[in-house]
């Protein structure tokens, strides 16, 4: 039987990490559950054990159903009729596979019906589920949004809507509007408090709403009227069963054609505040987006396990001139590449889901009762960890994705431009994960003050006191002369007084950390596991000096009149 | 209206991926070379019953294996995806068995479970691909059966509607409960284990293995947790007749095995003349392959 978890053997080193013993006893509050809920661990071990057996169940799901849908359900796609959605029928049996193997509110406490997983083992569920298909992904992961609700919603919301997230309903985060994509302060969908109801009506219309039709959707709107910035914003629930909002129509995609896009009309739709008033873009949406962007980082790390799959296979079977194409080293090198990406940014990945976890847990205690000064410390440093680590995480993870995808089809020659092959789909599907939830573009906007404050040099200097296997140091020099290069070009950058040229460079300066971070990390990895990570980490590092020095040498020589051609463009 | 619904399944050796030495010289399966698993065609019966119980909710699903302790595999298998009781069939008196000492052993477990409406069991297990027990298990119990069944249509007070595979098509039939179905492999496949109740039930043992634990911590975690045990009989637990359980109650006896390699050899092209057709009958006939 096909299934995902045992085939990639890497998940299952990144769960051993030794912070999962910290992340597991916040999480589980020193297992305090053991005796109240039959499926709650006894201790680490059991804990630990427990995540391994589900993520069996999962990569069985994605090897034995997800995987083979996918490209039945590429080529149904959604259908919408009379204001309602249709799912593929692939993704019906998708949906009511995992629903009955009780994978959805996976993170959840258990008094709603959730796993209480931490963020962890869940993210690898998406890295799982994004290598199956990364359209069902966008479904599947939506329950991300119960994160959200979970902690802003008040004790009664989340009973009434948390148990049935758990119980397998859908939900979908509406913030995107025709004028407001990027730019979410400009959110106009109106929020009106009518007495006569008891109740907040929504009028107006968004768009791009991946699964549009959910039964639970979370709403950013306008309910200062006057307003037009982000401080007139609140957020709202919306429940299906109120009626009012319809499906006018769903997009017509690239990829991901599984996940329906639809554009909603709300007539005087019913929907309650979710936390306080004009917190809704400043506060709320920012969480919401936060853990969106690590489940788009774990879309991009399966999408390239994906591409590695399809690309190592055919390049063996492929043969040319007498041998297989995998023999010639301009093919072995896109293919060794591929991996070297897959694995680094799978560190990337993991690294900052552990950073989640420990505030988020942290945070979520702090609801219960005071923390120690040095939980509150520790809560701090993991919160900026993982503010600063998620921006990287998606940008790359999704950069990759599309790279490898790219690589995956080259690999492929012609046959890979025709429809036969999975490949044409995983690069249609890879597209859209370096735009929503924030391009990369804004993801550089998101990381670069961690870079010119040097945060992130902080952390590279943390994980350069780690020791590595002997054989392996000429790797770790690179490393630091990655991260000195690094530095020299964000003090060039830092010193000149131009902000037109701190933007044009930033991405520059973010690749450069990024490469320098997944360096390290990955290098970390090879040490632990030789086998595993060794062949990745020489080839990452080699292939991430390069792009450094290459990022530094457009830095160093760039004379700021030449600001003006950027103008013209 | 909820339906007392018995599962019957066995752990077999994964016969498919034989290799070389899946046979012993002494013409009996080497479970030692092959990996054991859950027979295919018993999860196919196990999801009709979870499809029951879906429906009909009240329903409860007691599952029985025969076999080595080892079997409770296939036991918590169940239990992951629903099962709510189990049964351990087990006992050295029970070894050797044949299909007569299997369904009869059976019978007699199902006999000491007592209430049930519908027995569900694959159609055969991969080891003997006999398709006996099934049926032998309703006729012990003086039940009806339906065999080669794909699907269980509905069950509407005492009557079963279930489609059911024949030669060249399907056939629907109606029976009334309480009978034997047993299920073929191409019936809808089985649904994955279940987080929660994998979780819940992952240290479910057998009751003299509990019986047996010595550390305070852990008597005292499966005394608190009664659903985590599993029943465990032997032949005098189920009232079996010695005479007619393992090997004494079986008389099929192995002859010889052998090893056949299949020797295809080159194909013939015979055109449709009257020439040709009657120069192939005669060889057919020549080489007795007919006549």
């Amino acid at each position: 039987m096909a299934n995902y978890y045992t085939e990639t053997p890497e998940l299952k080193y990144h769960l051993r990490h030794p912070l999962m013993k910290r992340i597991v006893e916040l999480k589980e509050r020193d297992y305090a559950d053991k005796d109240k809920f039959d499926y709650a661990p006894q201790n680490l071990e059991d804990a630990m054990d427990n995540y391994d057996r589900v993520l069996d169940i999962v990569g069985e799901i994605c090897g034995e159903i997800i995987g083979p849908n996918a490209e039945g359900v590429d080529h149904d796609g959604p259908k919408c009729e009379n204001g309602r959605v249709t799912y593929a029928p692939g993704t019906s049996v998708n949906l009511d596979a995992t629903r009955k193997a009780g994978l959805m509110g996976m993170a959840m406490p258990r008094r709603f019906g959730g796993l209480n997983f931490p963020i962890v083992p869940y993210i690898m569920a998406a890295d799982m589920v994004s290598s199956a298909d990364a359209g069902f992904e966008n479904l599947w992961g939506l329950q991300d949004c119960a994160e959200t609700l979970y902690e802003f919603g008040n004790e009664d919301q989340k009973q009434r809507f948390l148990t049935r997230v758990c119980a397998g309903e859908t939900m979908s985060m509406d913030l995107t509007e025709p004028d407001a994509g990027s730019d979410l302060q400009s959110v106009m969908l109106k929020a009106t408090y009518s007495e006569a109801d008891g109740s907040w009506l929504l009028n107006g219309v968004k768009r791009f709403i991946t699964n549009g039709d959910a039964d639970i959707h979370l709403v950013l709107a306008r309910s200062e009227e006057g307003t037009k910035d982000g401080r007139g914003l609140s957020m709202f629930i919306y429940d299906k069963r109120q009626g009012g909002v319809d499906v006018r129509r769903i997009e017509n995609k690239m990829g991901i054609k599984g996940s329906p896009t639809c554009e909603l009309v709300y007539k005087n739709a019913h929907a309650e505040l979710c936390g306080d008033r004009k917190l809704g873009l400043i506060k709320y949406v920012m969480a919401l987006m936060n853990g969106a962007r690590l489940g788009i980082a774990a879309q991009g790390v399966g999408i390239s396990q994906a591409a590695y799959n399809e690309a190592l296979a055919y390049a063996r079977d492929r043969k040319q001139f007498g041998k297989a194409i995998i023999e010639f080293p301009a093919v072995a090198d896109m293919l060794s590449t591929i991996k070297a990406k897959l694995d680094a940014s799978r560190a990337l990945l993991y690294e900052t889901a552990r950073f989640v976890d420990v505030y988020k847990a942290l945070d979520d205690i702090s609801k219960e009762r005071k923390l120690t000064p040095e939980e509150r410390q520790e809560q701090k440093k993991y919160a900026k960890l993982a503010d600063a680590f998620t921006p990287l995480a998606k940008g790359m993870g999704s950069e990759f994705a599309n790279q490898n995808t790219y690589d995956c089809i080259q690999i492929h020659g012609g046959s890979g431009f025709m429809k036969e092959y999975k490949c044409e789909r995983i690069y249609r599907d890879a597209r859209i994960t370096s735009i929503y939830e924030g391009t990369t573009q804004l993801q550089t906007v998101a990381a670069i003050r961690y870079v010119t404050s040097g945060a992130y040099a902080a952390k590279i200097a943390e994980y350069d006191q780690q020791p590595v296997a002997p054989e392996l140091d000429i790797f770790k020099n690179k490393l630091k002369d990655m991260a000195d290069k690094t530095q020299m070009a964000v003090n060039q950058v830092n010193e000149s007084k131009s902000q037109e040229f701190h933007d044009l460079v930033a991405r520059r300066l973010y690749e450069m950390t990024a490469y320098t971070v997944m360096g390290y990390l990955i290098l970390h990895d090879a040490t632990e596991e030789p086998e595993m990570f060794g062949v990745s980490a020489r080839n990452f590092i080699r292939y991430a000096e390069a792009e450094v020095e290459k990022h530094m040498t457009f830095i160093r020589k760039f004379q700021e009149e030449s600001l003006a051609d950027y103008r013209k463009a | 209206m909820g339906y007392k619904i018995i599962v019957l399944a066995k752990q077999v050796p994964d016969t498919r991926n034989v290799g070389p030495d899946a046979m012993t010289p002494e013409g009996t399966v080497n479970r030692a070379a092959l990996p054991a698993v859950f027979n295919p065609e018993d999860l196919n019966a196990l999801e009709q019953a979870l499809r029951i119980k879906d429906a009909h909710p009240g329903s409860t699903i007691t599952m029985i294996t025969m076999g080595l302790p080892k079997a409770t595999d296939v036991l918590r298998e169940g239990l992951f995806r629903g099962v709510d009781n189990t049964v351990l069939l087990t006992d050295r008196a029970l070894g050797g068995a044949d299909t007569l000492a299997t369904s009869y052993t059976l019978a007699q477990g199902i006999k000491k479970v007592g209430d049930y409406d519908i027995i569900l069991c694959g159609r055969q297990a991969i080891d003997g691909d006999t398709a006996q027990v099934g049926p032998q298990v309703a006729e012990k119990l003086g039940l009806t059966q339906i065999t080669y069944t794909e699907e269980i249509i509905k069950i509407e007070g005492k009557t079963i509607t279930a489609k059911r595979h024949i030669d060249g098509g399907v056939e629907t039939v109606e029976a009334p409960l309480p009978l034997v179905v047993t299920v073929n492999g191409s019936a809808a496949p089985c649904r994955t284990r279940n987080a929660k109740l994998t979780m819940k039930f992952k240290k479910a043992k057998p009751a003299p293995e509990i019986a047996a634990l010595t550390d305070d911590g852990e008597k005292a975690f499966y005394a608190a947790r009664p659903y985590l045990t599993i029943t465990q009989w032997g032949a005098a637990d189920i009232d079996a007749d010695p005479a007619q359980i393992g090997k004494a109650g079986s008389p099929t006896n192995v002859k010889a095995v052998k090893s056949i390699v299949f020797t295809a050899k080159e194909s013939k092209s015979f055109t449709a003349s009257d020439e040709d057709i009657d120069n192939l009958m005669a060889e057919l006939i020549g080489s007795n392959t007919i006549g």
